[in-house]
């Protein structure tokens, strides 16, 4: 099995970014692994894995091209680890508040404190340029019990800001 | 009695929809009893149905008692020939299936249901369901209509989006 690489471009945000990039990848015979594209703020996202014969180097020549062509700037990282290696979140923490400067940094921080997995997190910012309200959900695994949680993210409801916990029941049918 | 060999993706066999079951006989009921020993061999699956395994009746088995937390339940069922009559509310759960190894995606289902079905001795039930195991039973039914979760999978920000408007 050839080895893989984390494929990041990004750039101002137009139709057929994706169409184009992974055209010129299977072009050049590479293979797309997992991969998470968004637009964020106006700009298109791409981290892609990918694999193939290509060298790193080789990879970058490659897409050189398309990337340049459609504005995105790249790069290329060789990379540990591989496909089927998902792991499944127990525990979803929703948060939301007044935008203000440390409201990641309080919440995480805690997470983190009591052992917490940070799978897959989604933040964004809503309402409007003067009424700014942050949102965001993590999904993750929890070691210790919800409700030991529950109670070290307390002390930041009295700051305003709202973190709820729901546990996430994976359904196998 | 061993496990049956489940379907994978990409089996076209999983997308064929399924025959109702006409007779409730014992070849039907040994085969209930294949399925649930099918079910408990794999990885803690709360359901399963007949085309998982190829065959295409309109059999089913659910049983959410064994949850890490535990939800609202009618233990162990059997269900011949199910049909949702009446659906209500929604939200997103996160769904994996036996037919699609080493995925699990989120996936907008019905909060309520009122259901009817047979059991494997040909009599008929009515249920009243809520949340999780109503959540397993469209599952399972999907699987009759050749229907799988991936089908269903809605995107990272669906569910935000969802709640703004809705509730």
């Amino acid at each position: 099995m050839n080895h893989w690489y984390m494929l990041t471009l990004t750039g101002a945000d137009r139709p057929g970014i994706v169409a184009k990039v992974t055209q010129a990848l299977y072009e050049h015979g590479m293979n797309l692994g997992e991969a998470s594209m968004l637009r964020l703020g106006g700009n298109f996202t791409i981290m892609m894995m990918v694999s193939g014969e290509l060298e790193a180097e080789a990879l970058e020549e490659a897409l050189q091209p398309v990337a340049r062509s459609l504005g995105l700037s790249l790069h290329v990282d060789e990379m540990e680890g591989g496909l089927h290696r998902h792991l499944v979140p127990n525990i979803m923490v929703r948060v939301s508040g007044a935008d203000r400067a440390g409201i990641v940094a309080r919440v995480t921080g805690v997470l983190a404190d009591a052992g917490f997995n940070i799978l897959d997190l989604e933040s964004d910012v809503a309402g409007s340029p003067d009424k700014p309200v942050y949102l965001m959900q993590i999904a993750g695994i929890a070691s210790v019990p919800l409700e030991t949680l529950e109670a070290a993210l307390a002390p930041l409801r009295k700051e305003g800001i709202e973190v709820n916990l729901s546990p996430v029941e994976t359904l196998v049918g | 009695m061993e496990p049956l060999p489940i379907l994978t993706i990409p089996d076209e066999r999983l997308k064929q929809v399924s025959e109702p079951v006409e007779r409730f006989d014992d070849e039907l009921r040994r085969f209930v009893e294949q399925l649930e020993i099918t079910r408990r061999h794999g990885p803690a699956a709360v359901g399963i149905a007949a085309p998982q395994v190829g065959r295409f009746q309109r059999i089913c088995i659910v049983d959410c008692s064994i949850t890490r937390k535990p939800v609202p339940n009618h233990g162990h069922l059997v269900l011949i020939n199910p049909e949702i009559t009446h659906w209500e509310g929604y939200e997103v759960g996160r769904e994996g299936c036996l037919s699609v190894p080493d995925y699990t995606g989120n996936v907008i289902r019905a909060t309520q249901i009122r259901l009817r079905a047979f059991d494997e001795q040909g009599e008929e039930h009515e249920y009243e369901m809520e949340g999780f195991e109503a959540r397993a039973v469209q599952h399972e039914i999907d699987h009759l209509d050749g229907i799988l979760f991936i089908d269903r999978v809605v995107s990272r920000r669906t569910d935000l989006f969802r709640r703004k408007v809705y509730k």
